[in-house]
């Protein structure tokens, strides 16, 4: 018998876990002598009271979404690709070429073509590694992380010495062309001349993270592939003996991994920035893997956690611009969250189990 | 032994509750100073919990332990061991790259400095080993030794640390009859030593044979302890099980037909370049069962595996006449099925199922390519379900609830939905390996009947077990094999324990010298062929 109910396993062991986080947080804020309400108050009011504060918020969890959904694909496969960041690179470097190089007409046939090349570039990235995991055993662990800083050192070379406008001083590539420009909430929902939205990097991208949210659900619950996913992730001698091919399943999820994580560069470098800048994944990748451990590997998991981190995010940029707490406190902060969800899990998990355990030998 | 003096263990009313489930209500026994006391029952009687709350891994939640009239606390297995009680585990318990001497003094050094440690435990070794016939070469490394002989490091192990209680836990399971039998008398020894011994088995052939007397659980209850004299097999199975149970397999003469599986020279190597099948040949007919019989590790898992389609393998396999590919892109599970082949594996917990799966994702396990079980591009989970309903009702698998995690039901029921899964494609052949390893009596009756009523119908059964009374009660004609060789064919009515016991040590013709010796000659040349190899 399980030893507790689904519900409780999904929401209430990731909610205590947050609370703790927040606790231990507070307690940090109040050590150095701020006042930890005043702080709560400024991130909500500044992540989620005013639009553009949700226009930044939502943009953020955007990035999230397609990396948390990126390491969680990998994880129904029972790995673990630490390589978002430079899939998500890469991908970037995919959207930025087609959007230099070819001249669209609107940007919905742009954003259509930029998802294509995104996600292709982003699963060749990781195409390298999980051939060599399939093939040669080297852990997709290790040669992920690797790919990280070759994605890192490719970037800045192709930055620098090749899609740099001539005369240009900073690492990046030129402006895209205007008809690549992705509407951003305030263009599609705000009302003229009000000020909804307004500034707030938040654009369509999100709507692609929902549906591929929706697509995440069907693809791994509802689809022949997603079955033998999770199959092989659950047990590799038993897929052997069903006749799924380990090689086959390995590289297809990390293709589909690092698909998604490609995606992430629609909402930065199309979406946002409008060109390609060296850092434009801002350790979102990483930021996947607590997003994919607090959400169970579950797209409406993913997407709760993608929106948790999205107000840090946000909420935290509002705390080093308005108070005298640092910013490195406010990645003390996330850091305790990312604690607390993926890394203490069971230090939860386990006093609930009992204590449902103990519930049901009373009624029983 | 007299009734007046202490029993060596007595336990007052033990229970354990894991949650909702009660392991062990109220359990009392009394075992004397030099017996032999089996303990019996199903998985999950509680059988298993109840040892380890004598050695100390559970805390009982009520109840009280006296060992020779004194009341003793068992917090940790140290105190068990100090209390004079030695475990040997069904799992042994040995490093492996560990000569057998470090093993036996592995936590109970004498000092900091091995070397005098190791010269004492080497004297004590050699007196035991004549006292009790416990002979094993103390500067061997476990990985050489033959299960058998690893058996004898772990009851060593217990009487180095001067043990006078000792627990085995089904150790028969995976020796030959002739190392079993070895067992037996190594324990007759002791008892006449004055050791006392707690057998845990579900085999009721060895409760008859050595235990004085014997206590039944069911269901985490004592239900009966008895004189082993004063009982029979079938009174034993019925205290099991709660009801009347059919021992024998009822089956009519197989009436085989044309040849649906050929095999000729089968070859596989292992990856670590040991051969472990060695040019087999067999046949299986349509309407007959042929069992394999042999120890665990000599072949037949690759057997399977091969056939399977999930090892590689060189030579020929046929099935009705046509060659079917043993490498490459075409030899895996699913063109395996797509031949007609359907395959019950010897694990279903690492290979059959996927335990974190629910029943019904479970039924169409390797089948779940099938154009029947899709509608577009996804998989038709509603249909899928409604035939794993079907299936789990005819197949009387209990609970009947599709949507349960393959985790949560017995081995007896897990077994029944790969049965069910498999039969149900009214295969051509059918791998059945281990079917009732782990499943409980009640099951097994039920098991085996749906082996026989398959082969009724006219299929090809391969049945691979170690269980020689599964072999030769279900088998219309018999393989043995030894060192991943078949050492002969036999029909069950023509031979007996003994010649296929002598088979499965890899002695062909009856010895002239006494049994015993025979087969521990050819076990020997046997791990000394490992040996070198590995070496």
């Amino acid at each position: 018998m399980d030893k507790m109910p689904a519900w409780a396993d999904a929401v209430l062991v990731p909610l205590i876990s947050i609370l703790l986080a927040a606790a231990l947080s507070a307690i940090v804020i109040l050590a150095i002598g701020e006042d930890p309400v005043a702080a709560f108050k400024l991130m909500v009011d500044g992540a989620l009271m005013r639009s553009s504060g949700w226009g930044y918020t939502l943009y953020y969890t955007t990035n999230f979404i397609f990396t948390g959904l990126c390491v969680a694909v990998a994880f129904h496969a029972s790995m673990f690709n630490i390589g978002g960041e430079g899939q998500a690179m890469i991908g970037g470097l995919g959207v930025a070429l087609v959007c230099l190089f070819i001249p669209f007409p609107h940007w919905s046939v742009a954003l259509l073509v930029a998802t294509l090349a995104g996600a292709a570039f982003g699963a060749v990235w990781a195409l390298i590694p999980s051939y060599l995991q399939a093939k040669r055993g080297s852990h997709i662990v290790i040669t992920t992380i690797m790919f990280n800083f070759i994605a890192a050192a490719v970037l800045n070379y192709v930055l620098v010495n090749l899609l740099r406008p001539t005369g240009a001083m900073d690492p990046a590539t030129a402006i895209f062309p205007q008809a690549t420009h992705l509407p951003t909430f305030q263009d599609m929902f705000a009302p003229e001349g009000s000020r909804m939205f307004r500034g707030s990097p938040a654009n369509v991208t999100f709507f692609i993270a929902v549906l591929a949210c929706i697509g995440f659900w069907f693809l791994i619950w509802r689809t022949k592939l997603g079955y033998e996913i999770r199959a092989f992730g659950f047990s590799e001698s038993a897929a052997k003996y069903a006749g799924i091919s380990p090689v086959r399943i390995t590289i297809v999820s990390m293709l589909i991994s690092g698909g998604l994580a490609g995606l992430m560069a629609l909402n930065t470098t199309m979406g946002e920035a409008e060109r390609l800048v060296l850092n434009a994944t801002e350790g979102a990748g990483f930021i996947g893997i607590a997003v994919a451990l607090m959400g169970r590997s579950h797209p409406v998991g993913v997407f709760l956690a993608a929106l948790l981190f999205g107000f840090l995010y946000q909420g935290g940029a509002e705390l080093a611009l308005w108070t005298n707490i640092p910013r490195e406190l406010i990645t003390v902060i996330q850091a305790l969250v990312i604690l607390f969800t993926g890394a203490l899990d069971n230090m939860v998990r386990m006093p609930l189990e009992r204590l449902f355990l103990a519930a049901r030998r009373r009624d029983s | 032994m007299t009734d007046t003096a202490a029993p060596a263990i007595e336990l007052k009313g033990i229970s354990k509750a894991f949650g909702p489930v009660q392991a062990n209500k109220d359990i009392s026994i009394r075992v004397m100073p030099g017996t032999i006391h089996g303990i019996i029952g199903e998985n999950g009687a509680g059988k298993s919990t109840l040892m380890s709350i004598l050695y100390g891994f559970y805390k009982a939640d009520a109840g009280e332990v006296w060992i020779h009239g004194k009341k003793t606390e068992i917090p940790d297995s140290q105190a068990a061991i100090a209390a004079g009680i030695g475990m040997v585990f069904q799992h042994f318990k040995l490093v492996q790259n560990f000569t057998v001497l470090e093993n036996v003094i592995l936590g109970a050094e004498d000092g900091p400095m091995l070397r005098p440690s190791l010269a004492r435990a080497r004297g004590v070794l050699k007196r035991l080993s004549e006292e009790y016939e416990l002979s094993v070469d103390p500067d061997q490394l476990i990985e050489n030794l033959s299960v058998g002989h690893q058996q004898r490091v772990e009851i060593l192990k217990a009487l180095y640390r001067q043990a006078d209680i000792l627990i085995l836990d089904e150790p028969t399971g995976v020796l030959t009859p002739a190392e079993a039998d070895h067992l037996f008398r190594i324990l007759d020894n002791l008892r006449a030593e004055g050791k006392t011994i707690i057998l845990i088995t579900h085999k009721l052939r060895e409760i008859m044979e050595i235990t004085d007397t014997v206590s039944v659980m069911r269901r985490g209850e004592m239900t009966a302890t008895v004189k082993t004299a004063e009982t029979s097999p079938e009174q034993l199975a019925e205290l099991m099980v709660g009801r009347k149970v059919l021992l024998r397999v009822d089956k009519a003469p197989a009436q085989p037909g044309a040849s649906v599986l050929e095999i000729e020279n089968l070859r596989h190597v292992d990856h670590h370049g040991v051969e472990r099948l060695k040019g087999i040949s067999l046949e299986v007919k349509a309407g007959e069962i042929v069992g394999i019989a042999g120890v665990a590790g000599n072949g037949q898992s690759e057997l399977l595996e091969v056939l399977g389609g999930y090892a590689d393998g060189t030579g020929t396999i046929r099935v009705n006449g046509a060659e079917i590919d043993l490498t490459g892109k075409h030899s895996d599970g699913q063109s395996r099925r797509a031949r007609g082949i359907a395959h019950v594996p010897e694990d279903r917990q690492t290979e059959g199922l996927i335990m974190a799966y629910a029943a019904w994702e479970n039924t169409v396990f390797g089948y779940h390519r099938d154009p029947h079980y899709q509608s577009g591009p996804l998989m038709n989970n509603a249909l899928i379900k409604a035939e794993a309903q079907d299936k789990m009702t005819r197949y009387d698998v209990r609970p009947p609830n599709p949507n349960l995690a393959a985790r949560n039901f017995s081995g007896g029921n897990q077994q029944k939905i790969v049965l069910a899964r498999e039969i149900e494609r009214d295969p051509d052949i059918l791998l059945i390996g281990q079917p009732t390893r782990g499943v409980d009596i009640g099951a097994i009756e039920f098991i085996h009947q749906e082996i026989v009523r398959l082969r009724d119908k006219g299929k090809a059964i391969l049945l691979v077990s170690v269980e020689l009374d599964e072999i030769l009660s279900l088998s219309d004609r018999i393989a043995v094999m030894f060192d991943g060789q078949i050492m002969g064919e036999r029909l069950p009515a023509e031979t007996d324990q003994t010649e296929l016991g002598l088979l499965m040590a890899g002695v062909t013709e009856r010895p002239d010298k006494p049994l015993i010796e025979a087969v521990d000659a050819q076990l020997d040349a046997k791990e000394a062929r490992e040996a070198e190899q590995h070496g």
